[in-house]
């Protein structure tokens, strides 16, 4: 608990001691942790590999750009129908995806996900194809210009807090007990008789609502919006940072956002070689430290001072 | 566009379907299967050649990888697969390094150029030869599978692989030839679809969904699942290209929420992915 009113306070206290290259990178950080916690709600606590989360931010944005360009809505209803209507989707593909476990819906869920990613591409009168939708605002929600970096600082860190705190909440719960349960021994929690189907299908529905918030800041932020914000890459990315920080756990999928976006960035301000060294960093986690990089890093130190 | 499909699905199906790994990999392997094919091209100017070259190449880098990283992974389905995704992005992007971002063609042997006309109808010669291809490659995969000792021995794997390891089969020497075998199908194809698809950056993800599609229509380690899947697959995508461009992809998944609706198994599958 301490260490999360550091967390806060550091992060509260942020804006007044940074630039704003560092207000900018920090709030990407916050819209990714919420689009990684999400993933780490299926994987970590689900034991649902899914390959397809960018699915939800990415058609959020979509919608709420559409909504608001193109069908002339205010910033509130695009927001809200976007959000309502990606989770709709999340709700009909879990139907189709959780017709299988294990590596069947990690197949379905990219295949679904593919499928979106490949009509953004090719839907040209609607999306605009490879060039993207540009044009959508920023809202001025209770007056607060939002296009200032600090405001939009403060705006993301609020909705991540509470995208946070509510997933503990979720994952807390009798439910989110049950939900361990179901990935860890599903036949005996059927036996108990839970409906283990019923509660898989909850948790990739909230996934989903949560992967469209993270979408809508996502979309807020950068103002722009291009299909490859569909695609495997950005599903790819949100896994392995799950994977970095430690899936499972609360705070590991945060630390694991802030290292993917920290390295991509840094990275792709030297060379253009991002996805070969996202697609290296992937084989050395999963092969060396497959627990998460702090407990991974700790284990191979010790190893290592014990050689000596 | 069918028998291509099945190159490209046979292998992924049998993969999957012994060793119980989602090769993601797989559209990598296509892809880099045609350039490979590209330059080979270059120095040999015979199709046929480059795609066996190609086809080796492909199989060899994907025993090494069988070999050195995902036999220490062994029992880790979930570990398996991102390490196949990981190596998904690193072929792709070398790809990018070596033969940059433009889509080269690859030229249609001269025999095959002209159209043939069967019953007043005009086809384009290359694409039929595909057709007969995949056919050949079927009828061996379902010989080798079905008549031989080492088709037995994987087909018992496939069924039971502790049962198949404790009878005496050596089935991790299997995984290998496995592997290997579904690369080179893989590389080959990339080759033999040079002509109707070109070499280009992104051709990775195009096929592997198209991939993934078919197993999971014709039902996972079963070769008639991956022929049957593959070319309604082919023909639906053709279809849905010609009449619907922009939603070619939103058609091309009806089947396969069809199919999983009713029979998760997919159309031929034994058991349920």
């Amino acid at each position: 608990m301490i260490r999360w009113g550091v967390l806060l306070a550091g992060l509260l206290a942020l804006p007044f001691a940074m630039g704003e290259y560092y207000i900018n990178l920090t709030s990407q950080i916050f819209i990714f942790a919420i689009f990684v916690s999400s993933i780490n709600l299926l994987l970590g606590y689900g034991g649902l590999p899914t390959l397809g989360h960018a699915s939800y931010l990415g058609v959020a944005a979509y919608a709420c750009a559409l909504l608001y360009l193109k069908a002339g809505a205010s910033h509130f209803v695009a927001a809200l129908l976007a959000l309502l209507g990606t989770t709709l989707m999340a709700a009909i593909f879990g139907l189709i995806a959780l017709r299988a476990a294990g590596l069947g819906f990690l197949m379905l869920t990219l295949a679904l996900s593919q499928v979106l990613w490949g009509t953004a591409y090719r839907w040209v009168a609607m999306t605009d194809g490879d060039n993207g939708v540009r044009g959508l605002t920023r809202p001025a929600p209770f007056g607060l210009n939002l296009d200032n970096a600090t405001t939009f600082y403060f705006c993301a860190l609020a909705v991540a807090v509470a995208a946070v705190w509510l997933m503990a909440r979720f994952v807390g719960s009798p439910f989110g007990a049950v939900l361990r349960g179901t990935r860890d021994q599903p036949r005996r929690m059927a036996a108990l008789g839970h409906h283990v189907w019923l509660v898989r299908w909850t948790v990739f529905i909230y996934a989903g609502f949560w992967g469209a918030v993270s979408g809508l800041l996502f979309v807020y932020y950068h103002k722009y919006i291009h299909p490859v914000s569909l695609s495997l890459t950005n599903s790819a990315e949100g896994l392995l940072a799950v994977i970095a920080g430690g899936s499972g756990t609360l705070g590991g999928p945060l630390l694991g956002a802030a290292i993917v976006m920290l390295l991509k960035n840094y990275v792709s301000g030297y060379v253009e070689r991002w996805n070969m060294l996202m697609g290296i960093v992937f084989v050395v986690i999963v092969v060396f430290m497959p627990e998460g990089v702090v407990p991974g890093v700790q284990r191979l130190w010790r190893r290592f001072r014990s050689t000596i | 566009m069918g028998g291509l499909l099945f190159l490209l699905a046979a292998g992924f199906s049998l993969i999957f379907g012994l060793m119980r790994i989602a090769n993601l990999t797989h559209g990598g392997l296509f892809m880099l299967g045609a350039y490979l094919g590209v330059s080979v091209l270059k120095v040999v100017p015979n199709l046929w050649l480059a795609a066996l070259a190609a086809g080796i190449a492909v199989a060899f880098l994907g025993g090494l990888l069988e070999r050195f990283i995902l036999r220490k992974l062994a029992g880790n389905v979930l570990s398996q697969v991102l390490v196949t995704l990981g190596f998904a992005f690193i072929i792709a992007d070398l790809c990018l390094v070596v033969w940059g971002g433009d889509p080269i063609p690859v030229p249609t042997p001269s025999f095959l150029q002209r159209p043939v006309l069967i019953a007043g109808l005009a086809f384009p010669a290359y694409r039929l030869a595909v057709v007969v291809i995949a056919i050949l490659v079927g009828v061996s995969l379902y010989f080798l599978m079905e008549k031989t000792r080492l088709g037995a021995m994987i087909r018992a794997g496939v069924d039971d692989r502790d049962m198949a390891r404790a009878v005496g089969i050596p089935v991790s020497r299997l995984f290998t030839t496995v592997f290997c075998l579904g690369a080179a199908l893989a590389g080959a194809g990339g080759v033999i679809g040079g002509p109707i698809m070109s070499a280009y950056p992104g051709l990775d993800s195009d096929m592997l969904p198209l991939a993934l599609i078919v197993v999971i229509l014709g039902g996972v380690g079963s070769l008639v699942g991956a022929f049957v899947g593959a070319f309604i697959t082919g023909f639906v995508y053709t279809f849905g290209v010609a009449r619907f461009p922009d939603l070619a992809y939103v058609v091309l998944f009806l089947p396969m929420i069809l199919v999983i609706a009713f029979r998760p198994k997919g159309l031929f599958g034994r058991f349920a992915a």
